[in-house]
């Protein structure tokens, strides 16, 4: 199961000069069970730290996150995530990459190299299997990546613009294999970006976040057929209501930038 | 030309740069200064290097030198490692620990000379702690700063990863993330710690040793033999630094390009 519940969540910062930074305030937003959903927002409209707090990797001021049920209190292996800097450990090959959570698990050699030649074949690394991240190319870093989060067989797998450092070539191509992958594994997603062509290439829902403090705007579902095609009239027009979306005042305009406390 | 042939022809560039050396020196010596006390030549050092070898003592030599160098080095290590972790790793026990390093460092390792003999006596341990003294602080800083550095995403992606507790994120991310700075720190000590050793034999700790020697024959007027004793810390030192470089390479090359330390 991957039933995802943010309820009323706030991140609120304190700036040392004493007045404090509101990130997110007042989000609420399920995710259900393998559904894909895009978050997509201007920068520092709070997406990543809404993925961060999903994560456990922060706490949020305010509010609270239900996973199944259960709240989110810090990192767990059940949530996985790709993060949009390239965070391989460069000291280990890709297959000892993979395995790193395995090992963590206390898994024997045999058994975690066993799992994470599953993923590395999923990722369709095999050649690779020995080589140091150094060796690799960019999209392949990523496809490492999602392979290393995806081993520990968690059932939200969240991703922070994971594409978002590759060049257009190989982003579309990591988009079309993501797809394939996420069909297979069947694994809620929480995807991360600022490129509506993507959030429309990818999602069943794609989640509009206001700026800064961040609160969900608009939720728009598509329920076009996958693959879906770039160039097709339709999906252009879904392009076109997305940005008319994210365009309109209400997605745009900034309040209470920062507040006293 | 191609680059290989070219650093070929360089390396010659550099054994005609010695060849040429040595001519000089036994010309000046021969010719110019004329006193075997004041410049012995290269041919007196030969004959002394010829007569040290038949009185069987250079080996001995090596192996006390080696002895101080091993004390010294080994326990640099054993309490700058540990402790540069610790400061790296924790900001209260850096902002505790770090006023009584940097008011010692500067102490030069020789000034610690009257204490080594009052605390350790005329033995081994003494000379030993001198080059305790040189050698710790390359690897505790350097440490220090390896651990100080190492990418948030790191630690971040092995939590998420399962790799919670302190000890393990020290032990599989900190760690690995931080050893090339700590081989780099290993490195200068080395370097270091050889330095110290002429002076840590100088006031008698033993009847042997490459630095004690030196000065022995220094006492006998025997300039040539001291030669001999300088160009034999010299090519030791080299020869620790290769190896050295020798295993940093074969250890990390292959998970970080371009040069190491």
């Amino acid at each position: 199961m991957g039933d995802l519940v943010i309820k009323d969540l706030h991140q609120r910062f304190s700036r040392d000069d004493g007045s404090a930074l509101t990130a997110i305030e007042h989000l609420n937003l399920s995710v259900s069970d393998k559904e894909f959903v895009c978050v997509l927002g201007p920068s520092g409209c709070g997406k990543t730290t809404l993925l961060r707090i999903i994560a456990g990797l922060d706490t949020a001021t305010g509010g609270e996150i239900l996973l199944d049920g259960e709240r989110i209190t810090g990192p767990n292996p059940k949530v996985g995530i790709v993060f949009q800097e390239y965070s391989l450990f460069p000291w280990r090959s890709v297959i000892d990459n993979i395995a790193f959570g395995l090992e963590m698990q206390g898994l024997a050699r045999d058994e975690r190299y066993r799992v994470a030649e599953q993923y590395l074949v999923l990722v369709g690394l095999t050649h690779f299997r020995d080589s140091y991240p150094s060796e690799l190319s960019g999209g392949m870093r990523q496809r490492v990546a999602v392979a290393r989060a995806l081993a520990l067989d968690p059932v939200v797998l969240l991703m922070d613009e994971p594409f978002g450092a590759l060049d257009a070539q190989t982003r579309n191509m990591l988009q079309h294999e993501l797809l394939g992958i996420w069909e297979k594994t069947k694994k809620t997603i929480v995807f991360i970006t600022h490129s509506v062509d993507e959030a429309v290439f990818l999602a069943d829902r794609i989640v509009v976040l206001t700026p800064r403090p961040g609160r969900v705007c608009e939720v728009f579902s598509i329920d076009q057929p996958r693959p879906r095609d770039r160039t097709s009239v339709e999906f252009a027009k879904v392009r076109r209501l997305v940005l008319d979306l994210i365009n309109q005042p209400k997605c745009t305009l900034q309040d209470g930038l920062s507040s006293k406390v | 030309m191609s680059t290989s042939a070219q650093n070929h022809q360089n390396r010659w560039l550099g054994v005609l740069a010695i060849v040429l050396a040595l001519i000089i020196w036994g010309f000046y010596s021969a010719f110019i200064v004329k006193d075997s006390f004041l410049l012995p030549g290269p041919y007196d050092v030969l004959i002394a290097f010829i007569a040290l070898l038949n009185k069987g003592i250079l080996l001995t030599d090596l192996e006390v030198s080696f002895i101080h160098f091993g004390i010294g080095l080994g326990t640099a290590l054993l309490i700058g490692i540990p402790i540069g972790i610790a400061m790296g790793w924790s900001r209260r026990f850096d902002a505790f620990l770090d006023p009584i390093i940097e008011l010692l460092r500067p102490i030069p390792p020789l000034a610690w000379i009257p204490f080594a003999i009052i605390w350790f006596g005329f033995t081994s341990y003494s000379a030993g702690f001198v080059i305790f003294m040189g050698a710790v602080f390359p690897i505790l800083l350097n440490t220090y700063s390896g651990f100080r550095s190492v990418p948030r995403i790191y630690v971040e992606a092995g939590r998420m990863l399962g790799c919670i507790k302190n000890l393990n994120l020290i032990r599989y991310i900190a760690f690995p993330s931080a050893l090339p700075s700590v081989a780099a720190g290993i490195r200068i000590a080395t370097g270091v710690g050889w330095m110290c050793l002429v002076a840590a034999e100088l006031f008698g700790v033993s009847n042997y040793g490459l630095g004690k020697n030196l000065w022995h024959y220094y006492d006998l007027h025997q300039m040539d033999s001291v030669v001999v004793y300088m160009i034999l810390l010299g090519m030791i030192g080299l020869l620790i630094d290769m190896l050295f470089r020798y295993w940093i390479d074969r250890q990390f090359l292959k998970w970080r390009t371009g040069e190491v330390v």
